[in-house]
């Protein structure tokens, strides 16, 4: 990336206090996100891919700092975010803005549309009433409501039409960065479509870097030209949505895409997959050498025994895993080639 | 007393209200449809869509909430099962049907072993003595492959992960090996990769024992992956029907074929960003007049569609409930594309 990247992540660790073993034990950390980098230029989209207990959200929450940073640097623009004081945090908040995953608990049932809109100019921006209320109106207009539903509640709201709002409500003070965790999984099918089409619309006009934590990869495959993938608080594979998803270079990567049944039941039926055993391992005892080994259809000697390391792949991006250097010595291809020749059902 | 040509499960023009602010809101409208036997029939809809409460309903389950079943029967096994006393169709529930619903840890209780909630439910219905229901538990837990079953029947709901919760709930659900197995959204709370393995074992669950399954579910890749005939519904009322190869292949109703591509996945393979079906969901205190969908539909004609309540009409193999059937039969049956 040769522009000064909008946000830039290295080394980003976060821990939880998950408290003693016992009576008097050792308190325990459970370490959630480790040593993940990243950067977002302006106006562009990263996609951060996972499963559950794979600390995507987790780093979304630290990046903007709504929970502590263990290590690392977070740097939106010039500013940095992973050190600074409460009275810079409260300066770089009206910089950066979530969206969360459900509709329904994010809003604030007891205020009205205009009330949630306007708390972020009042808190952050100092704004005359009256110009508040025309960019109030403008916003929903923007986001595809009308301006005259600023005198509503959120109930009175569809859960499409409530992310419109939680969106207007995030774009109020034009942000630089905006993470977007989960916008659409809450959302009705016919509706997803929607959000996902103004997301676009609305980057296009304001320029703003979204960062969408998601766990589907062809709704980041939609959205954003990179992705990373994370599994166990690791980001296993990066790279152009296009190349990871069409030829993916990561067993779990592979494992992902293929677990998202595609809408035809003549493909499902002769589809090749991967199913993954076992169960995801606890984050508090990681196994050893590679994080997915005890899951992995292609587990070698190696896996247990020395972390994977980053190879460059072909078409872009990197990937963790010890099949590039040994075992087939893919040496960056991608696995689908390699997965052609087996069966792919893992036993539990 | 049981024909087995005959299907099943009959459900014919079943319609069940709920009471509101409204007053009382019509949520299932005279849906009609079979579950043969050894068959996998998926409903498919949106939330609102009624497909809950028709599976719900089908059993018994909507007057404890309030519901009530204004028509329509529901023929079981040869049993008819509206107006059926609580007793009669308590023993008919987790007996010859078995239930598996979205949330696994909901839906167990956190104070007893894993094999104890199998075990009463086999000796509750069963009458079997509690060495024989614990074997049998420990027999469920080994069908959908729970490592070291004897073990681990004798642990906590906690102590098992998501994805092991939901088989500890199927186990439960098959113990008495029921001729029905009736699954509600029974992978949406669940990761992807855990539902493939949750969809992989019901395929072989339900090809080993010969059970129908009725999958009830809003996400039209499990339904292209799971099921063998697919009843969509939209707006209280079945819109489409139809074995699930001619649904994918040539869908018949807008709404059908708008879902399709409104999915990511298809608008990547197809290049062109996902067509979003316009408006929000048609809610049960203002059904629009005419067709359900009219409001949403690109091809909507004032008059036809707007006009009168539509029929569901026999279309090729399935059933569809559209005014425009034969004039969107050659767009729509190109797969899913809209027009330019």
């Amino acid at each position: 990336m040769s522009a000064k990247p909008c946000l830039r992540v290295e080394n980003l660790h976060v821990t939880y206090d998950v408290g003693s073993t016992g009576f008097m034990g050792a308190r325990r950390k459970l370490h959630a996100v480790n040593d993940v980098s990243m950067e977002i230029a302006a106006g562009e989209t990263l996609g951060l891919v996972g499963e559950s207990g794979s600390g995507k959200s987790t780093a979304g929450l630290a990046i903007l700092r709504l929970i502590d940073v263990a290590s690392g640097t977070v740097r939106l623009g010039e500013t940095d975010v992973a050190g600074a004081s409460r009275a810079e945090l409260r300066a770089l908040r009206k910089r950066m803005q979530m969206v969360f995953q459900d509709p329904y608990s994010s809003l604030n049932p007891s205020m009205t549309v205009a009330q949630l809109l306007e708390e972020p100019l009042v808190v952050h921006a100092d704004v005359p009433k009256d110009e508040r209320r025309s960019m109030v109106g403008r916003m929903l207009e923007s986001v595809g409501l009308h301006a005259g539903y600023a005198v509503r509640y959120p109930h009175e709201f569809s859960g499409g039409q409530r992310q419109r709002i939680a969106i207007a409500r995030a774009m109020m003070l034009h942000p630089e960065l905006v993470v977007l965790d989960e916008p659409v999984s809450a959302l009705d099918v016919s509706t997803q479509s929607q959000i996902l089409n103004l997301l676009k619309k609305i980057q296009g006009d304001s320029g703003t870097a979204f960062l969408l934590v998601a766990h589907d990869l062809s709704v980041v495959r939609l959205m954003s030209p990179r992705v990373a993938v994370m599994y166990l608080g690791e980001i296993v594979e990066t790279g152009p949505s296009g190349r990871v998803y069409d030829e993916p270079a990561h067993p779990y990567t592979a494992a992902l895409i293929s677990a998202v049944p595609f809408p035809d039941p003549e493909r499902q039926r002769t589809a090749h997959r991967i199913i993954l055993g076992g169960d995801l391992p606890s984050p508090m005892s990681p196994p050893s050498g590679c994080r997915f080994r005890t899951r992995c259809p292609f587990v070698m000697e190696i896996c247990s025994k020395e972390a994977p390391p980053k190879v460059a792949i072909e078409g872009g991006g990197m990937a963790s895993c010890h099949l590039h250097a040994h075992g087939p010595k893919l040496g960056g291809r991608s696995l689908v080639g390699f997965m052609k020749d087996r069966a792919l059902v893992t036993v539990e | 007393m049981s024909d087995n040509t005959a299907p099943l499960l009959e459900i014919r023009d079943l319609s069940v209200q709920f009471p509101s602010p409204h007053g009382w809101l019509t949520v299932v409208d005279k849906v009609s449809f079979n579950v043969g036997r050894n068959d996998i029939v998926c409903v498919v809809g949106e939330s609102g869509s009624g497909k809950s409460v028709t599976m719900q309903a089908a059993v018994g389950l909507v007057q404890p909430k309030g519901g009530r079943i204004t028509s329509g029967s529901v023929r079981f096994d040869g049993q008819e099962l509206v107006g059926m006393g609580n007793r009669q169709i308590n023993r008919i529930r987790g007996n010859d049907i078995g239930f598996i619903f979205q949330e696994p840890m909901s839906s167990l209780n956190p104070a007893y072993t894993v094999g104890e909630q199998i075990a009463e439910v086999v000796r509750r219905h069963r009458g079997a003595s509690r060495a024989d229901a614990w074997k049998r538990a420990v027999e469920a837990l080994d069908r959908v492959h729970i490592a070291s079953a004897s073990s681990r029947a004798a642990e906590y709901p906690h102590q098992f992960s998501g994805g092991m919760r939901q088989r500890v709930m199927i186990a439960m659900a098959i113990a008495c090996d029921p001729k029905l197995l009736i699954a509600d959204e029974p992978t949406t709370a669940l990761d992807v990769t855990i539902q493939a393995r949750i969809l992989e074992l019901l395929r072989e669950l339900q090809r080993d024992s010969g059970m129908s399954v009725l999958f009830i579910t809003h996400d039209l890749g499990v339904v292209a992956d799971i099921a063998r005939y697919v009843v969509v519904m939209y707006g209280a009322q079945v819109v489409e029907a139809a074995p699930v190869d001619d649904l994918f292949g040539a869908p018949r109703h807008p709404y059908t074929s708008g879902l399709l591509g409104a999915m990511p996945q298809v608008a990547l393979e197809r290049g062109h960003d996902p067509i979003a079906i316009p408006g929000t969901v048609a809610q049960a205190h203002a059904w629009p007049t005419g067709c359900r969908f009219n409001p949403r539909c690109l091809y909507r004609r004032e008059g036809p569609c707007t006009t009168g309540a539509l029929p569901l009409t026999s279309v090729d193999n399935g059933l569809v409930r559209c005014a425009l059937t034969e004039e969107l039969r050659p767009i729509l049956g190109r797969a899913t594309m809209v027009p330019a």
